[in-house]
């Protein structure tokens, strides 16, 4: 599990390819493709990230069109999809059932954890703590490789007979079991998926705990560092269950055992070949187990990037550091003792739903402790409008509209109402897409000029910016409404069939368009990236004049990231410190 | 364990890996010797899981060291076992505690 | 740059990398085995009615095999006390005994297997067979595992005891860490199955 890093020149990083145990070795190795960087790793993480996020979307656009209208053929590509998922290019149930699995997996499992983690963990928590690579370089190429692998079986499920998952992206039981091949190779992906976290996770706390510059304490660290330290243990300790629970779906599916297929099981008036006698809810508590964390795992690393650009952007340190930790820390915890608030209608009984509810109730004080201290940190700042801060300040309502219909949700009475309609599916975009990915955006926007060198266009910046933040919500906002009105989840036809869903329906259009717009709005920030990396304006190492290490090291970073290791002197926050000459102070300014 | 590097301190570890090895064996037999005896469930369940309690804490004490392991670890561990008796207990709650529809 | 703490114990926390590194993985390895046992307490007491683990599975081999486990944890112990004594003679002896012993465990393991499939009891005839296949099968990929990996280390990986042999003490260690985990599982997988 150790390594030595090999000795290395700025201009020429080497690196070695992996020896993982459970994958292939590599035959030859490349600088840039099998290095054991950090940074390239990162970079890959994120590039891949990326390139399933806008999968998933495309997969989602396609589920719009079907929401807007219905039957109506799709115009233009509804002919590629071939006549057993688009007949005439009209959308039968069955693919609309496996666009919203594979949307959700894909952009959970595929997207937003691989950027925000994968990408943005790797690049920068190492430079952030000023150390030379991650404790593990090795066993961060294995992580990567095993979500690309992982990332390939997903995609490829769709070109099976049958095609891919179709059971949502939480695979509940007994439908799973007897779904097509694509189920199986959606666990096999996810195995591989589950191993890439796991060892990215080890690597991140290790990293962390140790390998910390002197001086470098742990309250002085990054709130980003903590976000990604807590982040990790979420993935340790919560993505093994549904390791196993996968193992034994992948059992019940393939070797024909019962752990989730109860006796008397009948599919289409015919009594299924299943001996039985096992238990569809054992699914879903471990599924759960895992996915209540996960949801963390999608926000941590959210609040720790809107937390950098608030501080760099108000030219104030962070106000509430040491509660926003303690909060953080906190929150990680309780993650693991909330998860079935997504099962109140399972049969459980109400001291059961109580203890629940009130775990649920308690975890929503450390988050909105962090929110309002990010929001309380704004206060007296001499704010500075970019682009990051302007996706970073976006987060903040946005979030909080989130994380407030979630409320209702936990509440198991409340519940009722509203379980399984597009209720839910609004409360937990909201949290993740103008949420999670806005601040993923700013990330992006914030950390481009040290990964490259060169700054994005902040006029580009903008107009990616505005209409997003407009379309986005027109997508989300919506869906309470349906969702109040008693609209469900996952219906391929939007809640058409239904008489109390006709008053509603006529938003669906209107969501749709938000999201092709939203779709369009994303055509300057591709733009922008891709030139900005050669023609971008060159930058020195500390362009938006921070205080954390990171921007102690060059514009892109050598392979051992600093000329020579940096100390800590000081909190990571100090801009406009009285006395002082400018309007930051370095951590490692002494 | 870099300070545990001295030869006689080595010896004495030795020593306790024996000891230890001839107790697991010991208990080994224990186990399968009381299940012979087709005690009820409660109380069989009772011994072999105390019986495995005690055998796996000798291999995690000492050949595992961690009776003389850093606080880091022991609290990575402590996190661990509060998440592992949540997975193994809180499912079982459902089974033991079902909504109860109530006839008017 | 090198990266430090590799070998040498960082102060403050009194470890090094890899100490840390293999701990938090068989953190996560209790996560998994502890997640199979709840789905066994799951299925057990949602059945009917549940066999008793000697009436249709095979104690005395199970018990050779427990003593098979324990014996290969000594080894491996003394596998690492040898390379802490510098003797790295005894340490050749050890880790190949402790190899050996596991390769034993799975040769026990493969004549229950094919004992059960002979009986036409397989994985799919029952939830108790069902839930022994899978811990037990999955129990011994991590023999396999480990093996792989000890072997590694009695072969090719010895390479390391010339140039740094305190890492390659530390690695044994690890290593060992990884193996008594597996050894440990088996405790308690032994009489949960097998006895109760």
């Amino acid at each position: 599990m150790e390594t030595t890093a090999t000795a290395a020149t700025p201009a020429h990083p080497t690196g070695e390819p992996a020896h993982g145990h459970e994958h292939p070795e590599l035959g030859f190795w490349r600088k840039y493709v099998f290095s054991t960087d950090h940074k390239v790793i990162g970079i890959w993480y994120a590039v891949t990230g990326l390139t399933f996020l806008f999968f998933g979307f495309c997969l989602v656009m396609m589920m719009r069109w079907q929401l807007a209208f219905p039957g109506r053929p799709l115009p233009l590509i509804g002919a590629l999809f071939g006549e057993a998922r688009m007949p005439g290019g009209s959308m039968l149930p069955e693919f609309y059932n496996e666009l919203g699995a594979m949307h959700g997996t894909i952009m959970v499992f595929m997207g937003v954890v691989p950027l925000a983690v994968g990408g943005f963990g790797n690049f920068v928590l190492p430079l952030q703590i000023g150390a030379p690579d991650m404790a593990f370089p090795r066993i961060n190429l294995a992580s990567y490789w095993s979500y690309f692998i992982g990332g390939v079986v997903m995609f490829g499920s769709f070109f099976v007979p049958g095609g891919a998952a179709q059971s949502g992206w939480t695979s509940y039981a007994p439908l799973s079991v007897i779904a097509g091949q694509g189920q199986t190779l959606w666990l096999v992906g996810m195995i591989f998926l589950i191993t890439s976290s796991l060892l990215g996770s080890i690597n991140f706390i290790v990293t962390t705990i140790q390998l910390r510059a002197p001086g470098l304490s742990w309250f002085r660290l990054p709130f980003f560092v903590w976000a990604q330290f807590v982040t990790s243990f979420l993935l340790l300790l919560a993505f093994p269950p549904l390791e196993a629970a996968g193992i034994l779906q992948l059992m019940d599916r393939v070797a024909g055992t019962s752990f989730f297929m109860p006796s008397g099981l009948v599919v289409s008036g015919q009594i299924v070949e299943w001996t039985g006698g096992g238990n569809p809810l054992l699914w879903q508590h471990l599924f759960w187990f895992l996915a209540h964390p996960e949801v963390y795992v999608l926000v941590l690393p959210a609040l720790g990037i809107v937390a950098e650009v608030i501080a760099n952007n108000t030219r104030k340190p962070l106000f509430g550091y040491r509660i926003m930790v303690y909060s953080l820390v906190f929150l990680g915890f309780m993650s693991f003792v909330v998860w079935a608030h997504h099962m109140f209608f399972t049969g459980m009984g109400t001291t059961m739903a109580a203890f629940f509810q009130a775990t649920t109730m308690i975890i929503s004080i450390p988050s909105v402790a962090i929110l309002t201290s990010l929001i309380i940190s704004l206060w007296g700042g001499s704010i500075r409008f970019n682009t990051p801060m302007l996706f970073a300040l976006a987060f903040l309502p946005m979030f909080g509209i989130g994380g407030l219909t979630g409320l209702p949700l936990g509440l198991a009475a409340a519940d009722i109402p509203l379980h399984d309609t597009y209720y839910v599916i609004g409360h937990f975009h909201y949290v993740v897409a103008p949420g999670t990915l806005f601040a993923l955006f700013a990330g992006i926007y914030y950390w481009f000029p040290k990964a490259t060198g060169r700054r994005m266009s902040e006029r580009l910046g903008k107009i990616h910016f505005w209409p997003s933040l407009v379309f986005i919500n027109g997508i989300f906002f919506p869906m309470f409404i349906q969702g109040l009105a008693g609209v469900s989840r996952r219906l391929y036809d939007g809640g058409a069939a239904y008489d109390f869903a006709q008053p509603v329906l006529h938003w669906n259009v209107f969501m749709s368009f938000s999201a092709w717009g939203l779709a369009l709005a994303q055509i300057p920030f591709v733009f922008n990236f891709f030139r900005s990396i050669r023609h971008g304006e060159k930058v020195g190492d500390n362009p938006w004049q921070a205080t954390t290490l990171e921007w102690a090291a060059p514009s892109p970073p050598p392979h051992g990231n600093f000329t020579s290791p940096p100390t800590a002197h000081r909190d990571p926050y100090d801009y406009s410190l009285p006395g002082a000459a400018s309007d930051h102070t370095p951590q490692w300014a002494s | 364990m870099a300070d545990h590097s001295s030869p006689a301190e080595i010896d004495r570890q030795v020593k306790i890996y024996i000891l230890v090895f001839v107790s697991l064996m010991a208990l080994t037999i224990v186990t399968v010797a009381v299940s012979r005896f087709h005690l009820p469930t409660a109380q069989a369940v009772a011994v072999a899981l105390t019986v495995a309690v005690v055998k796996g804490g000798l291999v995690a004490g000492y050949f595992m060291h961690l009776v003389s392991e850093r606080r880091l670890i022991y609290w990575v561990l402590g996190l661990t076992a509060a998440f592992f008796f949540a997975v193994l207990l809180l499912p079982l709650w459902g089974q033991w505690d079902p909504i109860r529809i109530l006839t008017p | 740059m090198e990266i430090p703490y590799t070998v040498a114990e960082r102060p403050d926390t009194g470890l090094n990398n890899g100490k840390i590194g293999i701990w938090l993985f068989l953190a996560s390895e209790v996560m998994l085995f502890g997640a199979l046992f709840a789905s066994y307490l799951m299925m057990r007491v949602g059945a009917a009615e549940w066999p008793r683990g000697d009436s249709i599975l095979n104690v005395p081999l199970a018990t050779l095999n427990t003593v098979v486990l324990i014996s290969s944890s000594v080894t491996m112990v003394m596998a690492w006390a040898s390379l802490k004594r510098k003797d790295f003679a005894k340490f050749r002896l050890f880790m190949g005994g402790t190899v050996l012993l596991g390769f034993g465990f799975l040769v026990i393991k493969y004549i229950e297997y094919s004992a059960k499939f002979h009986h036409d009891l397989y994985p799919s005839t029952s939830t108790f067979l069902a839930i022994y296949f899978t811990l037990t099968g999955l129990h011994g990929l991590h023999v396999v595992g480990g093996m792989a990996v000890n072997a590694y280390f009695w072969g090719p990986g010895a390479k390391l005891w010339r140039t740094d042999p305190e890492h390659f003490t530390n690695r044994v260690e690890h290593s060992g860490l990884f193996w008594h985990f597996v050894d440990l599982v088996w405790i308690f997988l032994f009489p949960v199955l097998y006895l109760l």
